[in-house]
């Protein structure tokens, strides 16, 4: 649905994007992930022509945007930014109202769906008739997405949306963020230079190097075929907690004991870790799953480190 | 207490002239306000934009605001003539600084990433600018317009320099005339708007957005309709258009008389003396105040109008002298009197007109005048004491110091020194008795009216001919300060009414009662 062909921006001599191409599907997340000053923000706003591109095109919906007007482009594009950019003279209601009033909805649709939004993204209701400098800088995060998301755009462009966050809030935004039915019908490129996040979030990641793409592929390839020494290294340091994040029990089904005694069980879509932070929680000796086509199986905390390594080596030698 | 009592009793007895000077001085500062809005929000936005042009525009403005103000009102009269549309572009010259540059540090002040939200959003230019650039930037903005408000309250005063009316028109005439409760009948008003204007503005910076919108739409029908106000009464009726100083304006012997003795009533706008002539000449004014030697008469073709009922008080000139020179120079005093009735109204006015228009030196002038009528001698280099001789402040002044001084030099031994530019009859005065020093020109109506000040009775008794007038004031000098009044020049530098000549002889009027006759009629 979104296609950059040899992409490149330079600012003056600086090479800032360097022949960038991708594909990202429709419906899918591609993260673009990277160090800082490696071009991310560079890529992410030439695709609604906040900057554009010195060489290369890129095409939405097979249209090239370079033809197309930018406003109604923009206008088909939500853009949650780095330094979430609220105007301070509108209120939160008017921030997220700004979009629709732009295309002319008529008030009453603009409202239910600003209260849908704000209910959707947990804001406080009271907080409508607030000025940006009143809310949190959480609060201000799920603004400037519900601001990006208001109009339903078939394309969400997203630049570090949590960047301005706590660890800990921004996990927990995660989760909420990831389960947001919302954002599953979308065609997203999102900007993180926080590994975790874009292992948990991305459908594709797109890791980036001095302006140049070093590999993209699914998190799995990333993690166990890497292209280059740079996406080993840049994993390496949390690549075991990663792999636990990634491999999922249906991907290490084949490696588990069948118990024909057992009829219920765990969704086998949980990853490794998950499953084991629950042995660990429930202090059972087991767990029991079933896959998608209804069979069951069990597996103790040994039982799945082991299954793990199988899959680990197999993957890694296939 | 008293004073206070007599300036509250002056402002309501001028109540009417008072409240139209107001209302024209609000009428001048808020229409060039509007006009430098008009123009300085789009160049400060202009500069936002193309910030490569900001240096000129910016340095231009502030280069415009750095000309005095009289000088700029000056510049406007020969492009625009006198009146309210040169004051309003002068003071929208004023204006536009203040603004031009609020206008650009607010926009470029504005966070970027907002500016880029909005246009990530699909906004349009304009939108950025109206719904964006302008809110954000509207605080540092109604800063700019706040200073540019209280700029244009004060040099508004001076909008009455070029008849165009204001406050000025009683802070100048009050300054002219020495009459105090006059200049803060127009001083304390002028403040007082400054403040509150200042204030209410300040009021609206607090405002947040939304309600300013409202209170702007609002302010915005209120400035049309008192520019309106304004506007519409200087737009009304032809006929005959006097120009008179704010002096003039304020004196018995003045427009004060003219209405009494002669009953003329005809349109009047206050103007300032030193563009009055030009204004005559170039049909903006029919009828001035001027002076009857002035220079301008004969550069501008201007014909005085028979003062027939006599309501000016003869200026005739004469030099007077302290009677202690009289007796430590003996030779003095017959020479100053070679020039006694020598120097005929025309005369002087030609005179004038050499120094003022063709740009002769006094003391060419006084050469060739000497020469014309036989009197000069070459310098005899003399050694004796030094005589000192002071004069005021203008042409005229200088010219007859000039011959004085050639004629002392000629006849006698003494040495002299100038002292020309002694400022104004009080500094003159004072310098003659204190000795500093010996003599100077000095006109009988300025000695009755401005140093003896005698009570109305006297003065109306008197003044109505030259030879009481010059007994009177030489008496009183010699009893009160022993100063003597030698022979007069000749010639009268009073107060007249002119017009351009080929109006009188069109319409026929050469005296002032011909004048209230014709504007009767018509
Ligand atoms: N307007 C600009 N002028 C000059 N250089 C720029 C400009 N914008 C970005 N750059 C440079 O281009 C490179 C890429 O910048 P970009 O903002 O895309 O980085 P990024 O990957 O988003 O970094 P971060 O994670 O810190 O946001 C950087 O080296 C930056 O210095
Ligand atoms: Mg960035």
């Amino acid at each position: 649905m979104i296609e950059l062909k040899n992409v490149s921006k330079k600012y003056g001599e600086a090479v800032a994007v360097n022949q960038v191409s991708f594909d990202v599907k429709e419906k899918e997340n591609l993260v673009l992930l990277g160090t800082s000053g490696c071009g991310k923000t560079t890529t992410l706003k030439m695709i609604n022509r906040l900057i554009n591109p010195d060489e290369g095109e890129i095409i939405i919906n097979g249209q090239n945007i370079i033809n197309q007007n930018t406003e109604i482009l923009r206008k088909g594009i939500g853009y949650v930014m780095q330094n979430i950019g609220l105007f301070p003279h509108y209120t939160v209601e008017e921030n997220i109202a700004i979009v629709p009033e732009l295309l002319k909805w008529d008030k009453k649709k603009i409202q239910d769906r600003v209260y849908e939004l704000t209910e959707k993204l947990h804001l406080p209701a009271n907080s409508l008739k607030l000025f940006p400098n009143e809310l949190s800088g959480g609060q201000q995060q799920r603004v400037g997405l519900a601001r990006a998301l208001v109009s339903d755009p078939a394309v969400l462009l997203m630049d570090e949306p949590f960047g301005a966050l706590d660890n800990v809030t921004r996990t927990s935004i995660r989760k909420e963020f990831k389960d947001l039915e919302e954002l599953k019908r979308k065609t997203m490129v999102m900007v993180t230079h926080d590994v975790e996040e874009a292992f948990e979030l991305a459908d594709r990641i797109c890791l980036m190097d001095k302006g140049q793409i070093m590999q993209i592929g699914t998190p799995k390839e990333l993690l166990f075929n890497p292209a280059n020494d740079f996406a080993k290294k840049f994993l390496d340091g949390q690549r075991l907690a990663l792999e636990f994040k990634i491999v999922t029990i249906e991907d290490i089904w084949e490696k588990l004991s069948n118990r024909s005694s057992i009829n219920k069980g765990l969704s086998a879509d949980i990853s490794v870790w998950d499953a084991m932070e629950k042995l660990r929680n429930n202090q059972a000796a087991e767990l029991q799953f079933s896959n998608n086509t209804q069979e069951y199986k069990s597996a103790s905390f040994d039982e799945l480190i082991k299954a793990f390594n199988q899959y680990k080596n197999f993957t890694k030698h296939e | 207490m008293n004073e206070q009592q007599t300036l509250w009793q002056f402002m309501s007895m001028e109540s009417d002239k008072l409240l139209s000077q107001t209302v024209q001085h609000i009428g001048l500062t808020f229409i060039s306000l509007l006009f430098a809005i008009a123009i300085g929000l789009p160049l400060g936005i202009l500069i936002a934009r193309r910030r490569k042009l900001s240096g000129i525009i910016l340095g231009i403005a502030g280069v415009l605001q750095t000309v005095p103000s009289i000088a700029l009102l000056g510049f406007m009269i020969p492009i625009l003539g006198i009146g309210a549309k040169p004051a309003i572009v002068a003071l929208l010259i004023y204006a536009l600084l203040p603004i031009i540059r609020n206008t650009y540090t607010g926009i470029i002040g504005i966070d970027k990433h907002i500016i880029e939200a909005a246009k990530a959003m699909g906004m349009s230019k304009s939108q950025i600018l109206f719904k964006v650039e302008i809110p954000l930037a509207m605080p540092v903005l109604l800063a700019g317009i706040r200073t540019a408000t209280v700029i244009n309250v004060g040099v508004a005063t001076l909008a009455s320099y070029i008849a165009a009316g204001g406050l000025g028109e009683f802070i100048f005439g009050g300054i002219s005339l020495n009459n105090t409760n006059m200049i803060l009948a127009g001083a304390i008003p002028a403040a007082l708007l400054a403040i509150l204007l200042d204030g209410l503005l300040a009021l609206t910076q607090k405002l947040d957005f939304k309600k300013l919108k409202k209170v702007l739409i609002f302010s915005s029908v209120f400035l049309i309709i008192l520019t309106a106000f304004y506007v519409l009464p200087s737009a009304y009726g032809s006929g005959l258009k006097a120009g008179f100083t704010p002096e003039f304006m304020g004196r018995q012997d003045g427009d004060l008389g003219l209405k009494s003795a002669y009953g003329l009533k005809i349109k009047t706008v206050v103007i300032s003396d030193a563009v009055m002539y030009k204004a005559a000449f170039s049909k903006e004014l029919d009828v001035i105040s001027g002076y009857s030697t002035d220079g301008r008469l004969k550069a501008f073709g201007l014909k005085i109008l028979k003062d027939d009922k006599g309501i000016f008080p003869p200026y005739y000139a004469a030099p007077i002298v302290n009677q202690a020179s009289l007796n430590k120079f003996p030779e003095l005093e017959d020479v100053l009197n070679l020039l006694a009735g020598k120097i005929t109204d025309s005369v002087m006015t030609d005179l004038n007109y050499r120094t003022d228009y063709l740009h002769q030196t006094p003391e060419k002038v006084a050469i060739d005048f000497l020469v014309k009528v036989g009197l000069y001698k070459s310098p005899k280099g003399g050694a004796g004491e030094t005589i000192k001789i002071g004069s005021k402040i203008f042409g005229e002044q200088y010219i007859l110091a000039e011959i004085y001084s050639m004629l002392i030099k000629g006849n006698t031994n003494y040495k002299v020194e100038t002292k020309t530019g002694l400022g104004g009859t009080k500094i003159c005065f004072d310098a003659l008795v204190n000795n500093q020093i010996d003599f100077y020109p000095e006109y009988t109506g300025t000695g009755l009216l401005a140093i003896l000040k005698p009570d109305n009775k006297i003065v109306s008794q008197i003044s109505h001919n030259k030879d009481e007038t010059y007994k009177y004031v030489s008496d009183e000098f010699n009893k009160k300060y022993k100063i003597k009044w030698l022979k007069p020049i000749g010639f009268n530098n009073s107060y007249a009414l002119m017009m351009r000549q080929k109006q009188s002889s069109e319409i026929d009027v050469n005296t002032i009662t011909d004048l209230k006759n014709y504007l009767d009629k018509n």
